[in-house]
């Protein structure tokens, strides 16, 4: 059998890694991206020098031939479902058993006057980042649209080559549709103490060139002009699947799936940033652009085509980045506005550089999610307590087995434990320190007799 | 929020720069007092220069570790590693290897060069600068070793202080970098000299076979055996400290209790070897090639030593094809200077701050066995957090392609690491942890945690 996957980022590369895994099938994986995979969540390392682009390959070269995954670096133009074969850019046929489209995303556009000009540029690809590159070359001002997980990197991407940084958000805090009120407004204060201009409830009006196509600047929904040499538009991506738009795929935002990954034609599966599911599990969106998400979808089609069906399954939600310097990780559901069923235990450190936050359910007191700002949590630990229903009166006293920090650093979950005790008139108490092998027998991973 | 900031950005970044080439330049001036007193062969006020150069080089030294990260947020800091000349083997980093590599070469076998007196006569030159010093720690006159062992103290002291700057928002690395600072400084350094100033013989506690090559040798044994029970003392720690102190710490902590809390050489690479950490090769290639050439220094040197007791025991130095002697010799001139010294230091700004102790060093290889087969350390991967970024790899001095492991959700345990906790720091999604554990031991290194279909 031969299995032809379109694209080459994680949800791609993941598919074809497991389909070896499983299978002798013949695999070929196309890009128009990049010979090799790499990690596209890597980019802005690469461009602050941190790493070079070998550094962020997913795997080394020799990888790729060792398992048998053919490469072509090419463009789908076409799918023919019909005769099962796809027309390239190169004029080549290509013919697949089965079919995997993984192609990614695309940056938004929302058609705002101005937006052609050289200059403006989004950041979600490699071929992104060289223009990133070529046209922020000794310029002394930089304006970024929209404020989510990929404006703020490119805030800090700019930053790190002493670039003056505008950053306009339209909402009135950094992320506050995601993070609550208390989290998000950590993060204003960061961009803040990195020297990035906030302009909070501001939307690009329009961008101004110089008169010769290069970009001069922008006019701000509040009628200002701000200077700068150079726009980023980062105001969310969508499935990049303009090429199957004349294909009887059907497709809403994305390529619709069922829960196996399938689309409505047989043996064509996609995955990955590019896939909308027909009925996501609940709590889930249909279209979750994540890293994770593409390896596990990844994984999935790979087992359904080479060993047995699998439902498509990311289990309970998590997810992480770094905004600047505060890193943040979530473990479940924390909702920017609060539930009215859901209680919330908050923590922040006096410097506003760290907080933990544990919701939970006001009647039945189970926890629901966990938010970490500048502190790192056990993803299985959470997972664990979440998924089991514990009630947060078992797990503040249990809270250390969580800790995910460095060794020697300070431990807060004491303090959280105060406040809980102050609210509610309980004495809990932390029942011990950090120790991995309290985790080891927390998560039954203790060594089996032999 | 959107109040302006007073001073721009690129005004800041210029300001920055101008304040970091001034810092540079005290530590050049000292660098030039330094060879004057080496090339015109002066020989007055010794004591006053060397304290003046000392002083420069750590006001340079200290200006420029805080004018670079003062102003910024505490934080990962790794902005144009790949871009500046010095890291990322440009010209700065060529130059840099020639230098360090000439350096070695004279001082270890050209010393007259530095001004190490022949016949008795009194030393010239750069060693002549540290005579004051030396007869105050050991009431006798400086030898190249002595020079060598000043600089490599007071380097480890001045870059560990812009370590512990650079990384002041994580504590374990403040930590471990106090502890190497102060192994140099106490145990290294100071102990030996005032041991030899109380007529007690040179010995370097932390200094353990096979790494100390020469400690079971005959000329060494006679020389602690003549000393009585202090140097029986010696002798018997020695032992301890390979049979038994060894397996016991790495049992319990991993090599890093040595190899980047204590030992010396990891004390310069952890410090001064820093801004070269990513110029590890991470690839499969280099990994093989580091097992052959670790494991087979350790077998060197154990047959080495086996020989020289042979020899001792027996009285017998022409055992099968080699004579024990030129065995040692050997041994001393290949893996003692040329591979720790000339190419494990000379070779930092081109391959890394780990080069010895990643190919050549005996001791790491013998850790390295206990950490693979007997430890409770390994670094732990935090469920499904990992995005392939690859900083952890990049980042690791030894060349460990940490990310491989981290993004199947598989733990890490090599024989290599040394431990630094570099992986962990410049993770941008709070995904690895050095830990320690009893409970798991013989599973640890398995992938017990697929990503998501079992």
């Amino acid at each position: 059998m031969k299995v032809v996957i379109i694209g080459n980022g994680i949800a791609g590369s993941s598919a074809a890694r497991y389909i070896r895994k499983y299978s002798d099938h013949e695999i070929i994986m196309i890009s128009n991206e990049s010979e090799y995979p790499f990690s596209r969540t890597a980019l802005m390392y690469i461009y602050m020098g941190h790493q070079r682009l070998d550094d962020t390959k997913l795997y080394e070269d020799e990888f790729w031939d060792k398992n048998r995954i053919g490469r072509l670096k090419s463009t789908v133009l076409a799918i023919h479902q019909d005769s099962k074969t796809l027309t390239l850019s190169d004029g080549k046929i290509v013919s697949y058993d089965k079919l995997i489209i993984a192609t990614g995303s695309k940056s938004n556009k929302f058609g705002w006057p101005g937006q052609e000009f050289n200059g403006v540029i989004g950041l979600y690809n490699l071929q992104d980042l060289e223009l990133i590159e070529s046209h922020s070359k000794n310029i002394k001002k930089a304006v970024i649209v929209g404020g989510g997980l990929i404006g703020i990197e490119l805030a800090e991407m700019l930053h790190s080559r002493n670039i003056q940084v505008t950053f306009l958000l339209r909402e009135s805090s950094y992320w506050n549709i995601i993070l609550p009120l208390e989290e998000s407004m950590m993060i204003n204060r960061e961009v803040h103490d990195n020297g990035i201009h906030l302009r909070l409830s501001e939307e690009l009006n329009k961008v101004i060139d110089d008169g010769s196509g290069n970009v001069k600047g922008v006019i701000t929904s509040k009628g200002t002009f701000i200077e700068a040499q150079f726009v980023g538009l980062t105001v969310g991506v969508s499935p990049n699947i303009d090429f199957i738009q004349t294909n009887p795929i059907e497709t809403l935002n994305g390529v619709l799936v069922d829960e196996y990954l399938a689309t409505s034609e047989p043996d064509i599966y996609a995955i990955g940033d590019c896939a909308q599911l027909r009925n996501p599990i609940p709590g889930r969106k249909p279209i979750e652009a994540l890293w994770y998400t593409g390896r596990m979808m990844g994984q999935t089609v790979a087992h359904t085509i080479c060993k047995s069906p699998v439902k498509y399954n990311p289990g309970i939600w998590f997810n992480s980045a770094k905004f600047f310097n505060i890193e943040y990780q979530v473990y479940g559901e924390i909702q920017a506005k609060r539930l009215n069923h859901i209680h919330t235990l908050f923590w922040m450190h006096p410097n506003h550089k760290k907080a933990i936050r544990i919701n939970f359910h006001a009647y039945y007191k189970n926890v629901t999610g966990f938010n970490l700002m500048g502190i790192r949590y056990r993803h299985e630990v959470c997972e664990k307590w979440i998924q089991s229903k514990t009630s947060i009166e078992e797990v503040l006293p249990n809270l250390s087995l969580a800790n995910f920090d460095p060794e020697f650093f300070n431990e807060y979950e004491s303090k959280l434990i105060e406040q809980y005790n102050q609210v509610n008139g309980s004495s809990l108490r932390l029942k011990s320190k950090r120790s991995l092998d309290l985790v080891t027998r927390f998560l039954n991973k203790v060594k089996p007799a032999k | 929020m959107s109040t302006p900031i007073s001073m721009s950005l690129v005004q800041r970044g210029h300001d920055i720069k101008i304040h970091q080439k001034i810092a540079v330049g005290f530590v050049v001036i000292a660098l030039i007092i330094q060879c004057i007193y080496w090339f015109s062969q002066a020989s007055q006020n010794a004591s006053a220069w060397l304290w003046i150069s000392i002083l420069l080089a750590s006001i340079g030294s200290i200006g420029y570790t805080i004018t670079t990260y003062k102003q910024e947020v505490k934080g990962i800091k790794n902005n144009n590693n790949w871009f500046s000349s010095l890291t990322s083997r440009g010209a700065l980093a060529w130059g840099l290897a020639v230098f360090l590599t000439g350096f070695y070469i004279i001082l270890y076998w050209y010393p007259a060069l530095l001004g190490l007196s022949e016949n008795g006569i009194s030393n010239t030159g750069l060693i002549k600068l540290f005579d004051p010093l030396s007869m105050t720690l050991k009431g006798s006159s400086a030898s190249q070793w002595f020079v060598y062992g000043t600089l490599y103290t007071l380097i480890i002291l001045l870059m560990g202080i812009k370590f512990i700057y650079k990384y002041r928002h994580n504590r374990y690395q403040i930590i471990r970098t106090l502890s190497v600072m102060f192994f140099q400084t106490a145990i290294a350094f100071i102990l030996p000299e005032i041991l030899q100033s109380l007529n007690q013989p040179y010995n370097d506690f932390k200094n353990i076979w096979p790494l100390n090559y020469s400690f079971f040798l005959d000329w060494h044994i006679d020389e602690l055996i003549k000393n009585g029970l202090f140097g029986y003392f010696i002798l018997f720690w020695g032992i301890i400290s390979f049979l038994v102190i060894t397996p016991i710490l790495t049992y319990f902590y991993g090599k890093r209790w040595y190899c980047s809390w204590v030992c010396g050489c990891g004390g310069l690479a952890e410090t001064a070897g820093d801004p070269f950490r990513h110029l590890s090769n991470k690839s499969l290639i280099a990994w093989k090639i580091e097992r052959w050439m670790i494991h087979g220094v350790l077998v060197f040197v154990s047959i080495m030593t086996v020989a020289a007791l042979v020899t001792r025991s027996t009285g017998f130095s022409n055992l099968f094809f080699f004579s024990s002697y030129d065995l040692s010799k050997w041994y001393g001139f290949l893996i003692g200077s040329v591979f720790s010294g000339v190419i494990g230091v000379g070779f930092y700004p081109l391959m890394g701050s780990r080069v010895w102790c990643r190919f050549g060093c005996p001791m790491a290889a013998y850790l390295g066995l206990w950490q693979k087969k007997k430890s409770k350390f390994r670094i732990t991967t935090n469920g499904g957090q990992c995005i392939s970024c690859g900083n952890c790899s990049t980042y690791c001095e030894m060349g460990i392609d940490v990310k491989a492991y981290a993004q199947q959700g598989q733990d890490i345990v090599r024989s290599s690491c040394v431990g630094c906790g570099i992986c962990s720091a410049v993770c941008p999604r709070g995904v690895l942890r050095l830990e320690n554990g009893s409970l798991d031991i013989d599973i640890r290194a398995e992938e017990k945690r697929t990503l998501h279909i079992n």
